[in-house]
C-alpha cells in the first residue's frame, strides 16, 4: 500500500494543507497491555511524527486511555516496545518519562487543587530548575535567576492561555473548563518535545471547546509542540489532526490521515455499529 | 498593675513558650502526614533516637558497642574523644536522613496504596524498633545533652521586670531555655515555610500531598519526595530532641512527648503548618492559664496532665477537622 510507505519512512513531508511533518519522534511497536486476563491492547504499532497533531479515537473502552498511559510511563506493556527519538526506551517510571519530555494532562483534570493557579503552572518547570536543594534552600544567585526565568516563561504561557485573570487563585475554585486550560498550562510549562492530551475537551461546550482547539492548534503552530490527543468528538478530531489512529477493543483498525480514516470500512462499522448475520 | 494580673501574664508568657516546643514536636506529625497520610507514630521515638544518637556522637561513645562486646569478647565503651557540638549535630542530621532513607526504602515503599491503618500499624512497628535500636546503638542509661544550652532563670528579665508591680511582685520568672527554644523554634519554622513555598523542592513537597498522580506526570519522584519529608521530620525530631532532652535529660520518657503532640494535632488540623504552631500555642497557654486560674485554687491541682485531652475531645466533637484543618467534605 502506498500509504503505509509514507507512514513507515523516516523523511519530513509536507502535507495537503501545508503544514510540515518531521521524522518519526514516537514509535510504538506491538504494544500488548493486559490487566489479569484482559488484554487492553492488543499488540499495537503506530508511530507519532515530528510536529504532527496526532489523534487516538475509538468507541469507549476501545483503550485508547491505557495507550496513553503507555506512553507516558503510567502503565507498563508486557511486551512491545516504546522508542522515543530513535532509541529503545528502558521500562521507565512516569516521572522519568516526564523528565525525558512527555507532558501531559488527565481525562479526569490532575491539578493541585489547594496551590494557586501561578504554582499549579510552576510545578510544570520542575525539569527546568536545576540548582539543587542546598543551593535553593539559602535561595543564592543561580537559584534565584532559574526561578525568574522560570516565573516568565509561566507568564507567557499564562497570557497565551488568557488566563491571567485567574493567577492567584487556588484550583480548587475554578470551573471545570478553566481548570481543564490551566493542566494544559502546566503541561506546557514544562516545554514538552511530545505533549500528551487525554481527552481535553471532555465535557466542554461548544464555545469553550471552539477556544481549546484554538489553544491547540496555537500550541503546536507557534511551540512547534508534536502532540497526541484523545478526543471524542468526531468534527473536533477532524479539523485539528495530521493523522488518525482508531482503536476498537483494544485493537488497531485504522491509521491515516482523516479522510483516509473516515472512508474506512472498519472504522465505520466500529462506530455505527454492524449487523451480525 | 495588680501583682496577681503581672503573675497571669507570667504564666501567659510560660504557656507560649511551652506551647512552642508542643508545636515542634506536633510540625513532624503534619510534615509526614501532609506528604503521604501516614500518621507517624514514631515521632516521639525520632525525636528520642536522634536525641540519643547526639549524646552518643558527642561523648565519643562507640555505637553497638554491647553487642559488640558481646560477641567478640572486648571491652571498648568510647573512642576517647569528644565531638564538638555543631560537628556532632550535621552527624546526627546524617543518621536522620539516612533512617529516613531506609524507612522509604525498606518499609513504605512496599505499602504504596494501603490503607491508611496499615500505614500507622506500621509505624508503631517502627516506633518499637527505632527504640530497641536506639538502646541498641547508645546503651539505656539515662543521659545528659549538655549542647552549651543556657539553663534556669533568667536574672536579666526577673531584675528588668520586678519594678513593674508592687512589693508583692519579684519580676517574671522566664527560664532561659525555654526562651532559646521558642527563638529557635521560629526559626525552624521560618525556614520551613520559606522552603515549602519558595523553592522548587517545596513546591513539589505541596504538590504530591496535593496529588499523586499529578506531581508524577510533572517529573516529580515521589520517592524522593518522601525520603525529603522523612528527612525534614528527622530534623525537626532532632530539634525537638535537644530542646526536651536539655530540659530533662535523654531516656525514654523523652518520646512520650508524642502524646503532648496529638491534642495540639486534634486543634490545628493533621494538614497544617500554622495550624501545628497556633494549636501548640492554645494548648501551652490553654493548660497554664487554666491550672493558674481554676486548676491550682479549686481543683486541687496536677490538672495540665488533662488538660490538653480534654480540650481536644472538646474540638473533636464540635470541629473535627481542627482550627485550620482541611474541611472534610463527602461529595456525593
Amino acid at each position: 500500500m502506498k500509504q503505509d510507505a509514507i507512514m513507515d519512512d523516516n523523511t519530513p513531508f509536507v502535507t495537503a494543507d501545508g503544514r510540515q511533518i518531521g521524522g518519526v519522534m514516537m514509535d510504538l511497536r506491538n504494544i500488548t497491555l493486559r490487566f489479569g486476563g484482559v488484554e487492553a491492547i492488543k499488540s499495537i504499532s503506530f508511530n507519532i511524527r515530528e510536529g504532527e497533531i496526532r489523534a487516538i479515537i475509538g468507541p469507549n473502552g476501545a483503550g485508547k486511555s491505557s495507550m496513553l498511559n503507555v506512553i507516558s510511563g503510567f502503565y507498563k506493556p508486557q511486551e512491545g516496545e516504546v522508542y522515543f527519538r530513535g532509541t529503545k526506551r528502558p521500562p521507565m517510571k512516569p516521572y522519568q518519562v516526564a523528565r525525558q519530555g512527555v507532558a501531559r494532562t488527565f481525562q479526569n483534570i490532575a491539578l493541585f487543587e489547594g496551590m494557586s493557579v501561578l504554582d499549579n503552572i510552576m510545578t510544570g518547570r520542575m525539569g527546568h530548575i536545576k540548582s539543587n536543594m542546598l543551593v535553593q534552600a539559602i535561595w543564592a544567585g543561580k537559584a534565584q535567576r532559574e526561578e525568574d526565568e522560570s516565573r516568565e516563561a509561566v507568564e507567557r504561557i499564562i497570557d497565551f492561555l488568557q488566563i491571567q485573570a485567574i493567577r492567584k487563585t487556588p484550583v480548587g475554585r475554578l470551573p471545570y473548563g478553566l481548570k481543564k486550560r490551566v493542566e494544559l498550562a502546566r503541561a506546557l510549562a514544562a516545554e514538552p518535545d511530545l505533549l500528551l492530551l487525554d481527552e481535553p475537551m471532555a465535557g466542554m461546550n461548544v464555545e469553550e471547546k471552539e477556544d481549546m482547539s484554538r489553544f491547540i492548534l496555537d500550541v503546536n503552530d507557534e511551540f512547534g509542540t508534536t502532540i497526541a490527543l484523545i478526543e471524542h468528538d468526531m468534527g473536533v478530531v477532524m479539523d485539528l489532526s495530521d493523522r488518525v489512529v482508531v482503536m476498537d477493543y483494544g485493537r488497531k483498525i485504522g491509521d491515516g490521515t482523516p479522510d483516509e480514516v473516515r472512508n474506512n470500512q472498519e472504522v465505520i462499522d466500529a462506530y455505527l455499529g454492524v449487523a451480525h448475520d | 498593675m495588680s501583682a496577681d494580673f503581672l503573675y497571669g501574664i507570667e504564666v501567659v508568657i510560660n504557656g507560649l513558650m511551652a506551647g512552642v516546643l508542643y508545636a515542634l514536636v506536633a510540625l513532624g506529625f503534619v510534615l509526614i502526614y501532609k506528604a503521604s497520610g501516614i500518621f507517624n507514630y514514631a515521632q516521639g521515638v525520632m525525636a528520642l533516637f536522634s536525641a540519643l544518637t547526639l549524646a552518643g556522637i558527642m561523648s565519643g561513645q562507640v555505637p553497638f558497642s554491647h553487642l559488640i562486646n558481646a560477641i567478640f569478647g572486648t571491652d571498648i565503651h568510647y573512642f576517647g574523644w569528644n565531638v564538638p557540638v555543631l560537628a556532632a549535630i550535621i552527624l546526627t542530621l546524617i543518621v536522620m536522613v539516612i533512617f529516613a532513607w531506609g524507612v522509604q526504602r525498606y518499609v513504605f515503599r512496599h505499602l504504596v496504596g494501603q490503607e491508611p491503618i496499615i500505614l500507622f500499624m506500621a509505624t508503631i512497628g517502627l516506633a518499637y524498633f527505632l527504640e530497641g535500636i536506639g538502646d541498641l546503638m547508645w546503651g539505656s542509661d539515662i543521659k545528659t545533652l549538655a549542647v552549651g544550652l543556657p539553663q534556669g532563670g533568667s536574672r536579666f528579665v526577673e531584675d528588668t521586670t520586678a519594678g513593674l508591680g508592687g512589693d508583692d511582685f519579684f519580676g517574671f520568672f522566664i527560664d532561659k531555655l525555654d526562651m532559646v527554644a521558642t527563638v529557635i523554634a521560629i526559626i525552624l519554622v521560618a525556614g520551613l515555610i520559606a522552603f515549602s513555598q519558595y523553592t522548587k523542592q517545596g513546591r513539589a513537597m505541596r504538590a504530591v500531598a496535593d496529588d499523586h498522580q499529578a506531581a508524577l506526570s510533572v517529573g516529580i519522584s515521589l520517592n524522593f519526595i518522601w525520603v525529603l519529608v522523612w528527612s525534614l521530620a528527622g530534623l525537626v525530631a532532632l530539634v525537638a530532641g535537644i530542646m526536651w532532652g536539655a530540659k530533662s535529660g535523654v531516656q525514654f520518657s523523652l518520646s512520650l512527648i508524642a502524646l503532648k503532640a496529638l491534642p495540639v494535632l486534634m486543634l490545628g488540623g493533621f494538614t497544617s503548618i500554622p495550624g501545628a504552631i497556633v494549636g501548640g500555642l492554645i494548648i501551652g497557654v490553654g493548660e497554664k492559664l487554666f491550672e493558674y486560674l481554676i486548676g491550682a485554687p479549686y481543683l486541687g491541682g496536677a490538672t495540665e496532665n488533662w488538660f490538653a485531652y480534654v480540650l481536644a475531645l472538646l474540638f473533636l466533637v464540635f470541629r473535627p477537622q481542627g482550627l485550620f484543618g482541611e474541611r472534610i467534605i463527602e461529595r456525593v
